[in-house]
């Protein structure tokens, strides 16, 4: 395990998604209300590109007729056939007892700790100035 | 907020993966003048003047929501711009070169097929013919065309077939299963006639306009219940065309059931089988059980494939319908595309999977033989 400086905090705005790649491995970031998630870039259903899909709410129905709308921005669907992640956890609303898809903690650091290390930034030039997103895997 | 950024993902190397066929590929219009190199001017004019309308009542475009826009998925839009299936270099790059795609059908959609007026409606559809030919197969040997036919004037759609039955270009003849009488019907005989000779199957792909509910218990509510419908509707133009007794009086004719499912034809076949032993006398021109004429003369595109728990079942159904049968297939660029990589989650012998997803349809579409 490594930790991984994969982009700098103000490249993906409130709302926005990144797909980085990490020791190989296509990773989508995204960021809610200041708060950044990884999800691997693979639907585990047939292995859509989960970066490009639609961001949405959670729509929830106790019984038909009633209906509630929570969790705006925090809901992924998959670009291909529509499947349903927390963005927050990775967990599929489809069938949510089997299936998630792959998560990745993503971690915010300053510059000051990143340039000390012990952090690999393959492709991100690194200064003290800056606030760093850090994947570790 | 939903732009999207994205950076290249490194793919398998095609040589990693092997050759597939796509029984479905949906080619598109960049726009409507696309076809004007083939629809003479009274019928730009008209179309300027009167539109396309569909046989489907006071609507315009698909009685349904879509899953996605365009019903595409959304990586699917070519970095040129234009719709998903548009681009020629794009569709080569994300699916027929990514997916080693050996042979692709073309079966166009938004065509001319459903259209009201008959004889605008035979105008599309031999335009969307030569356009094919012009902006696809010339340009992509992996690619075949379908003959796209006015399938409400029979005559004419026969016409249509004749034209390009001495063109190697073109494999299959284009039906879409939401006709306006059921697919057996004599009404349609010309077509199956002139398929029978040519000697190209006739695929009959899901939706279409033939003015009916999309189902047989009248308009529902939800998508998912169009989506459903395609395999209802399928299975009343399959009984259509064995029991009114197409197979028996075409003895070559091939059928290919396109993006409606498979899984539900076993039990259509017993229940078929079950009455028809009953009835034998009311249709005394069918010499075999229906199921007999199901399992030997027609073949299905394999997506959007069910997805039983446990899988075993969807084994099951293959091995009732025989693996030399299911032809794979995308749908590209549609939102509900199957992955080579992923569709056929279920324990096959080499010769099985290479059955599934190239020689089956090398051996229905004619002159794609290895």
């Amino acid at each position: 395990m490594s930790r991984h400086v994969v982009a700098t905090a103000h490249e993906i705005p409130e709302g926005g998604r990144k797909l980085v790649t990490v020791r190989g491995r296509p990773i989508a970031i995204f960021n809610l209300k200041g708060e950044y998630f990884g999800l691997l870039n693979r639907c585990p259903h047939q292995g859509g590109p989960m970066c490009e899909g639609l961001i949405t709410g959670l729509r929830e129905a106790p019984m038909p007729g009633d209906y509630v709308y929570s969790r705006a921005g925090e809901i992924l669907r998959c670009p291909w056939h529509g499947w349903e992640f927390d963005i927050r956890t990775g967990q599929s609303y489809c069938d949510p007892e089997r299936i998630r898809t792959r998560f990745y903690p993503v971690e915010v650091a300053t510059g000051q700790t990143v340039v000390e290390g012990p952090y690999v930034a393959e492709t991100i030039p690194v200064s003290v100035e800056e606030q760093y997103l850090v994947v570790e895997m | 907020m939903n732009e999207v950024r994205t950076q290249p993902i490194p793919e398998a190397t095609v040589a990693s993966k092997v050759a597939v066929a796509d029984g479905d590929i949906h080619p598109a219009r960049q726009g409507p003048k696309d076809y004007h190199p083939w629809l003479s001017q009274r019928w730009q004019a008209h179309l300027d003047e009167y539109g396309s309308p569909a046989r489907q009542g006071w609507q315009v475009g698909p009685a349904y929501p879509k899953s996605q826009p365009n019903a595409s998925r959304r990586d699917a839009y070519p970095p040129e711009g234009g719709r998903p299936g548009s681009s020629l270099g794009f569709m080569q790059q994300q699916h027929l070169d990514t997916n080693n795609v050996a042979l692709g059908i073309l079966n166009p959609l938004g065509s001319g097929q459903g259209v009201q007026n008959p004889e605008l409606s035979a105008a599309l559809c031999h335009a969307t013919n030569e356009w094919q030919l012009a902006e696809w197969t010339s340009k992509d040997s992996r690619l075949r065309a379908s003959v796209v036919v006015p399938y409400e004037d029979a005559v004419a759609s026969a016409a249509e077939i004749r034209r390009y039955a001495g063109n190697p270009a073109f494999v299959q003849v284009l039906m879409l299963s939401r006709t306006a009488e059921p697919l057996g019907s004599r009404k349609y005989w010309p077509i199956y006639e002139a398929a029978a000779e040519a000697g190209m199957p006739v695929g009959v792909h899901a939706f279409g306009y033939g003015g009916n509910p999309v189902t047989p218990g009248g308009w529902p509510s939800y998508y998912i219940e169009e989506m459903t419908g395609h395999s209802q509707c399928q299975q009343a133009a399959l009984t259509s065309l064995i029991i009114e007794g197409v197979f028996e009086r075409w003895p070559t004719l091939k059928m290919v059931m396109i993006e409606a499912g498979f899984a539900w034809a076993p039990s259509l076949a017993w229940r078929l089988d079950k009455h028809w032993k009953t009835l034998r006398s009311e249709t005394p021109h069918l010499k075999r059980l229906p199921s007999a004429y199901m399992r030997e003369r027609v073949w299905w595109t394999t997506q959007p494939m069910e997805e039983p728990e446990p899988r075993a079942h969807l084994l099951d159904t293959i091995e009732w319908l025989g693996w030399d049968r299911l032809i794979f297939a995308t749908d590209y660029p549609h939102w509900d595309f199957d992955d080579p990589a992923h569709a056929l989650p279920v324990r096959a012998t080499e010769e099985q999977r290479r059955a599934f997803f190239l020689g089956n349809a090398r051996n229905v579409y004619r002159g794609c033989g290895a």
